[in-house]
């Protein structure tokens, strides 16, 4: 199990060398000159820009600034950004609130998406299991940024039960309307996920010798129903932390979450290299770590499953 | 059993039955309407007496005795009659009054061992939660206790261990100490050991023999083997097409069948078949349906007489152990011996013992780790690929699954004739002239040609699978347990079928199979293999009257039934 580990983290290495690489690429092939577009509709100042290029390492060939940003990352200097902010305090400041958005939309598609699966697995066919179904496939249907404005104009805008937008605070009572704008699409497959194994586990075997062990249908359900359908949904969940993190940037950008979304998407369109490649790479990372977790959470949950070497 | 019957009256209301279902009727609702499964079922269990429901997959046996408990799926229903537990009406009670009686009152033992544990739950938790629903003291000890008495050695360190680190007769035992955990006055044994090597079988068999007399606990005993019925109950109720056709005594229900069914049950249950042959060949009576003597195949006598020759084979698998290293594992040892031509050769041994391997290396499936298969005259190591192509024409296979060994996809015709495509045979016209002659060989109408599997039972879709063997005119087929999914009767017919076969076109055959009631009906000799040696072989008839192993030996007596004696007539009949 330890050498299963290691080797799973010691895979962490060629991923994070090429997504480093593959994102510095991207960045450094965008058309147009970032610092040009600092100056906006002023004129250039050509010394300053040029002590600008020589400051962000802009004047060197691809190579030697892809290597000058990895020589960064080891000695834990990330660099600035064109505002003059070390990175390593914007990825500080931005991550933070968008974990705490992502965490929040997991626990809301996991409770509710676990809930509503089981009830609809269990009564398979009746009313309750058809109107979920059809509305989860609504849910699924509908793009995020449709169903986000729609939130935000009923609930936030006209009801008033949630602020329409984010503070620069982003506290756990902004961040639940957007948390439930990022959870919704996860939540209808949760549930959908749920269902399914409910529906193949209740005729199995064992659940039939549970019942016929005497147990209470409570006990059945919860011991034997719930606890084996949840195995295939954590691993989803699981995968989904990563996702969710990554995948935050429109809901972001609809509520004004001042996160990792809104910042990388400004880091883009600004071109700033270092920004971009930082918190792309931070996201892989969280990626990889959450998916050996789940590997791990997996032989967990089912003893048949072991990690050799 | 017998004696518990007195044992247990002390105790119950005197001449009261435990379990008493009169006219039960059962309906299932599918997509097609109602369908009845079970109509007019009557059956009586005295407290501590056995009662066993034979009958062939369909019957109802399994429906009837899952009502008693009230666990029928969820679309079934109790549409008419009673099930009446110890005076009580329980055909229609409320889940509440199921939840108090399941358990403490009823037990179920479950068919399959390898399905019937939750995979994720500790043994000792599985047995503990029994224990606490239905109110006992539920400590280690306790569990450690009631696993022991089911005869799990080691219980209470076993207790923490999970199913899959289980065999299957020590999950067997697992699931009987779940069931007689709580000590409950009738106990439902639905095939409990239909999964298991009939040694294994045997003991866990005695065992729950031993427990329930002691206890004084009704059986209700459902299987679909005759002979087990006989041997373990004291009475035996008999269902066909979901009706009770017949129930008495169990050694009187044997010798004087009267329904026309159990007739027939009594003379193919192969079982007591193995007996029947035997008295027929004291009796001088020409068997003409079962087995076709080897010496009346009239075979040109230029060929080598041994088509087969197993010389000193022996296959060894790696099994990773961790960190790259990686143990070995022999699965056959040594092993040889030669096929006479047009006769039946059958290798019997228990799950794991390389009877399976022996086959897929004399298919050319697999590579030998040393010694070689000589088949007629030449080493099939040899062989180059197109070498090899021509000996698959002449040595086919039949699988045990006639589920999984037809490709869904395809339909009949298509199954046939896909042998004769890959091997460029004929032209259309020809080949599909071929596939109807195949189809009259293996008895099934020609119109089958246009079906697909799933709309053919399982005899008939073994008959598919020989009849696809057969299409190249083989002279070897290997059948690795070719019968042992398929239910008595229908095992019966294909079996006849075979020798049938055999006798006409002089085929040859290694049969491989765990059951040596199939042995005694179809082969001419025997190997008999544990833990990948061959440790005994024979003509069938010395194999059976003289067994020379101990292990052999234990085989014979493990056949349910076997001790059973019939006086010949019946057993002619």
């Amino acid at each position: 199990m330890a050498t299963y580990i290691l080797k799973r983290f010691l895979q962490l290495i060629p991923v994070f060398l090429g997504a480093t690489l593959l994102v510095y690429f991207l960045v450094f092939s965008l058309p147009g000159d970032p610092i040009v577009a600092l100056f906006g509709d002023k004129p250039v100042n050509e010394a300053v820009a040029a002590r600008l290029r020589e400051q962000y390492h802009l004047d060197q060939p691809f190579w030697i600034q892809y290597l000058l940003y990895l020589k960064g990352i080891f000695t834990f200097d990330l660099g600035q950004d064109f505002s003059g902010r070390p990175i390593a305090a914007v990825l500080g400041e931005v991550f933070p609130v968008t974990a705490r958005l992502a965490v929040m939309a997991l626990i809301f598609e996991a409770v509710f998406g676990i809930i509503f699966g089981l009830i609809a697995g269990l009564r398979k066919g009746k009313f309750f299991d058809a109107t979920v179904l059809i509305a989860s496939l609504i849910v699924i249907g509908i793009p995020i940024f449709v169903l986000g404005f729609l939130l935000q104009f009923t609930i936030g805008v006209q009801l008033g039960w949630a602020k329409p937008t984010v503070s620069s605070a982003a506290t756990v009572q902004d961040l639940i309307l957007p948390a439930i704008v990022l959870g919704l699409g996860s939540f209808a497959y949760v549930l959908r996920l749920t269902r399914t194994s409910v529906i193949e586990n209740m005729n199995a075997d064992y659940v039939r010798t549970a019942t016929a062990k005497g147990l209470s249908r409570f006990r059945v359900v919860r011991v034997h129903i719930l606890r084996n359908s949840l195995i295939p949904v954590i691993t989803f969940l699981g995968a989904d932390l990563g996702a969710l993190m990554g995948g935050a940037i429109v809901t972001e950008g609809i509520f004004n979450v001042p996160g990792v979304g809104n910042r990388l998407y400004r880091a883009v369109t600004q071109g700033e290299g270092p920004t971009v490649v930082s918190i792309v790479t931070v996201l892989v990372l969280i990626y990889v770590v959450s998916n050996l977790l789940v590997d791990l959470l997996y032989a967990w949950l089912d003893p048949r499953i072991r990690y050799d070497a | 059993m017998n004696a518990s019957v007195e044992f247990h009256e002390a105790g119950a209301a005197a001449g009261r039955p435990l379990l008493e279902i009169k006219d039960l009727a059962i309906s299932f609702t599918t997509s097609n309407g109602e369908v009845n499964a079970v109509r007019n079922a009557h059956l009586t269990v005295m407290p501590g007496e056995t009662v066993a429901i034979v009958g062939e997959s369909g019957s109802g046996k399994s429906t009837t005795a899952l009502a008693a408990i009230g666990l029928l799926p969820g679309n079934g229903r109790v549409a008419a009659g009673q099930v009446i537990f110890d005076g009580e009406d329980i055909a229609h009670a409320s889940e509440k009054r199921m939840i108090e009686l399941r358990g403490n009152s009823i037990g179920m033992v479950p068919q399959d061992p390898m399905s019937n544990l939750n995979p994720v739950w500790k043994i000792g938790y599985q047995v503990r939660e029994t224990l606490k629903a239905n109110g006992l003291p539920s400590g280690p000890d306790d569990v450690a206790k009631v696993l022991s008495e089911a005869g799990l050695p080691d219980a209470a360190r076993r207790a923490s261990q999970y199913p899959h680190e289980f065999s299957g007769g020590m999950r067997q035992r697992a699931l009987i100490a779940i069931g007689l955990s709580c000590q409950p006055r009738l106990l439902i044994a639905d095939e409990p050991t239909s999964a298991l090597d009939v040694t294994v079988q045997r003991q866990i068999l005695d065992h729950l023999d031993k427990m329930t007399t002691e206890l004084g606990t009704a059986v209700l005993l459902i299987t679909h083997d005759l002979g087990l019925a006989a041997e373990r109950a004291d009475k035996v109720v008999v269902m066909y097409r979901g009706q009770v056709v017949e129930s008495g005594p169990s050694l009187e229900l044997l010798q004087n069948p009267q329904h026309p069914y159990t007739q027939r049950l009594v003379a193919s249950a192969p079982s007591l078949a193995s007996r029947r042959i035997q008295a027929a060949k004291e009796l001088g009576v020409e068997s003409d349906d079962l087995l076709a003597p080897a010496e009346d195949v009239v075979v040109s006598t230029s060929l080598p007489d041994e088509v087969l020759q197993i010389e000193n084979l022996s296959k060894v698998f790696k099994l990773r152990s961790g960190f790259g290293r990686s143990t070995d594992f022999t699965a056959v040892d040594d092993v040889s011996f030669s096929v006479k031509r047009g006769t039946t050769t059958a290798i019997v041994g228990e799950s794991g013992s390389g009877k399976s391997t022996v086959a897929q290396m004399v298919l050319n499936l697999l590579k030998p780790t040393s010694g070689k298969i000589v088949f007629d005259g030449v080493d099939t190591s040899t062989l180059n690929s197109k070498e090899i192509f021509a000996f698959r024409r002449r040595v086919q296979p039949i699988f045990q699954d006639p589920y999984g060994s037809l490709d869904p996809m395809y339909n009949i015709f298509r199954t046939i004739e896909e042998p004769l495509r890959t091997h460029k045979i004929g032209d259309k016209a020809s080949r599909e002239k071929k596939v109807r002659e195949l189809l009259d060989q293996v008895a099934l109408p020609q119109s089958t040609m246009q079906r697909y599997p799933n709309e053919l039972s399982g005899g008939q879709r073994q008959r598919v699978a020989i009849a696809r063997a057969l299409a190249l005119d083989p002279e070897v087929i290997i059948c690795d347990e070719a019968v042992s999914a398929l239910d008595v009767l229908v095992q019966a017919q294909v079996l006849n079928l075979l020798a049938d076969l055999q006798s006409r076109l002089g085929l040859t055959y290694l049969f491989i199979t765990h059951d040596l009631a199939v042995v005694r009906q179809i082969a001419d000799h025997v190997c008999v293999m544990e833990k990948g040696k061959l440790v005994e072989t024979g003509s069938t008839d010395d194999v059976f009257d003289s067994p020379q192993q101990d292990y052999t030996k234990a085989l014979l007596n493990a056949i349910p039934g076997a001790k059973l004696m019939l006086p010949p007539e019946v057993a002619t009949a």
